[in-house]
């Protein structure tokens, strides 16, 4: 397809939804009854719960479904809980869970803990607005780039040859060896993980940095006469007030965190031991050919994720309700 | 959460150094010297800085010097061209550039933003202003969905695609429609309409309810309502999401990874392949990387008070 093929495409497409749903919603408003009233309401719910139901509800008990069966897309045989089995008993698949353990551990606590820091020593100086806008521009770049990014910094060069990875140039010049950092398992996978810290410092920081300054002035200064400053300040003060916002935010950044995929495809491609369980999905699947590891993985992937979304979103309402 | 709680969650993305002389975080400060409190700032605004900076001096450095040493080496031997950026975009000598890719993720991206946006609207209206039986086991039900992780739809709906039932046309495969956009178009409208449904929701529900009732008793019907008083009072709203997911499909992988074919691939899936096949290709690593950005961080700079006002929400997606 020519590039204009495709933007007459997009203009069809989007030309044919608008005509589709106009048309739908100028043929219903016109009917007063009763009954006229509940096809005005499908009209204006029906596309939305349709789409919903096909694509996510009908998927998502499929997934389970597969994921009880055995490997081929074409009749699978019943295999009950076997590829369940292979998750938590397979030498590889444990790497793959270590692996997910570390991200999910160390991802929302760094990030959150850099981002209160920062947005603790920023507050009210000069050149706040720029400060804060550094670390929360990654969040605008997409993992892809962020890898790529980040594999400057890790570039390695064996031997005599000049470093072109920042890293490795910086072990140079401090007489110690360069280092091949996204090699060696397990330490590969921490130096993957600094680069989500590395965006997801910036969300911690900025809605952070909002409720830090939502802290009423009577129990900062109440503090402040009661002799209270510096690191107490922050402990006893600062933090207890913004508990509330930290749960939030860590809980939040554990979600993203178990969905991880782009940074391993793009950094290292799932290999040296780096796989996250995100990633092995999309391998299982659509790599390996193996339909019923790969829905069991999703399977996990979505029983981990629940009961912190529904923490999640119950610290939110907390929070709203203050 | 509704509109106004994600404002005071998340005021501006930059703050503003608001009228009230201390806070606590001021007073905390204090414990640290002033001065070792600024060099721990300057530290990790370094740190959050150089790794970009390198790159963008990379994709303007000269083939030979990418590959032979660091960038750092440009404050001692400055050289740069643009013939990176030409290369990454055209292809220089070998095959397609990204110019095709970035086409394609603008296609992509427009309807795939459009389309989930309007249908939310609507539904987002009924649920708000509509008696309907089973409207708030509905509404919880749709709540509720948002938390499944894509990774449990893809493989079921890849098979609708490929292979539909009641003999409708595949939208995916070699005789798809508009080469298997469609199939990309549909997949991040399912994707976003949950999220989007309940975040605007909450925002319509903030309008006065006497504003609807009033309407009605003179007689104007729900599509007038929604297209007269709705629409404008939700234009802020609907621009917070819309921003919000312009950057979730322009920066999204998997789906695309899972669904695009080969002829309308998108930048992040080509960057990826760049990454594999022409690993050692640096300067056309850098460049790409850099153009695939650009368009984000301008969207970002720009608009960035709105999108910080999605954000709290918008990450718990996906």
């Amino acid at each position: 397809m020519s590039t204009s093929d495709k933007f007459v495409q997009m203009v069809i497409a989007v030309a044919i939804f608008y005509v589709v749903i106009g048309a739908i919603l100028l043929l219903t408003q016109r009917l007063r009854s009763r009954a006229g009233e509940r096809v005005q309401t499908a009209a204006f719910l029906g596309p939305s719960v349709l789409l919903i139901c096909i694509g996510l509800l009908y998927p998502a008990i499929v997934t389970v479904w597969q994921s009880l069966h055995g490997a081929s897309s074409f009749d699978p045989p019943w295999v009950g809980l076997d590829n369940y089995k292979k998750l938590f008993t397979d030498k590889q698949q444990l790497t793959v869970l270590r692996n997910t353990l570390l991200w999910v551990i160390l991802t929302p606590i760094v990030s959150t803990g850099i981002g209160l820091v920062y947005a603790v020593l920023v507050d009210r100086i000069r050149f706040e607005r720029i400060a804060k806008a550094l670390m929360f521009l990654p969040i605008a770049i997409s993992m892809v780039a962020a890898s790529i990014i980040w594999k400057f910094v890790y570039a390695y060069r064996s031997g005599e040859a000049d470093q072109i990875g920042l890293l490795n140039q910086i072990l140079v010049w401090l007489h110690v060896d360069p280092y091949n950092f996204l090699l060696n398992d397990p330490w590969n996978t921490f130096f993957l993980i600094v680069i989500l810290i590395w965006i997801q410092a910036g969300f911690a920081m900025t809605i952070l940095s909002a409720s830090i300054k939502a802290i009423p002035d009577d129990i900062v200064e109440a503090a402040r006469l009661d002799g209270v400053g510096g690191w107490k300040m922050f402990r006893f003060i600062t933090v207890p007030s913004i508990r509330p916002s930290l749960i939030v935010v860590l809980t939040t950044i554990t979600i993203a965190t178990l969905k991880v995929f782009d940074i391993v495809q793009t950094a290292t491609g799932g290999n040296f031991n780096t796989s996250v369980l995100a990633y092995e999905f999309y391998r299982q699947n659509f790599i390996a050919g193996n339909q019923g590891i790969a829905t069991a993985i999703a399977v996990v992937i979505f029983a981990l994720v629940i009961p912190v979304v529904i923490y999640n979103i119950r610290q939110m309402r907390k929070l709203e309700a203050r | 959460m509704t509109a106004t709680e994600l404002d005071t969650i998340a005021p501006q993305a930059t703050g503003s150094p608001g009228g009230r002389p201390r806070s606590a975080a001021a007073a905390a400060k204090e414990g640290l010297s002033g001065r070792l409190a600024s060099v721990i700032a300057l530290v990790i605004a370094v740190l959050w800085t150089v790794p970009t900076f390198g790159l963008l001096v990379s994709s303007f450095r000269p083939e030979e010097d990418v590959k032979s040493n660091g960038w750092w080496n440009i404050f001692t031997d400055p050289a740069f061209t643009l013939k990176n950026y030409s290369d990454a975009l055209n292809g220089g000598a070998s095959g397609e550039g990204l110019s095709t890719n970035l086409i394609n993720s603008i296609v992509i991206t427009i309807p795939a933003v459009l389309i989930p946006i309007s249908l939310a609207t609507l539904a987002a209206y009924a649920f708000a202003w509509m008696d309907f039986r089973g409207r708030d086991v509905l509404f919880v039900a749709i709540f509720a969905l948002q938390i499944v992780p894509i990774q449990v739809t893809l493989v079921p709906l890849l098979s609708l695609y490929v292979d539909p039932p009641f003999n409708l046309m595949p939208l995916a495969g070699r005789d798809a429609p508009a080469g298997g956009l469609y199939e990309l178009w549909l997949s991040h409208t399912i994707f976003a309409l949950p999220l989007a449904i309940y975040l605007l929701h909450n925002f319509m529900r903030q309008i006065p309810g006497e504003l609807i009732e009033s309407a009605r008793v003179d007689g104007a019907a729900h599509v007038q309502i929604f297209s007269r008083i709705m629409l404008p009072l939700m234009m802020p709203a609907i621009a917070a999401f819309a921003i919000f997911q312009f950057l979730w499909v322009w920066n999204d992988l998997l789906v695309a990874l899972v669904f695009s074919s080969p002829e309308v691939t998108p930048l992040t899936v080509q960057l990826v392949s760049l990454v594999g096949e022409k690993g050692q290709d640096w300067q056309l690593l850098a460049s790409g990387a850099f153009i695939s950005l650009a368009i984000p961080l301008v969207v970002f700079l720009t608009l960035q008070r709105y999108f910080v006002r999605g954000l709290l929400a918008g990450s718990v997606k996906g």
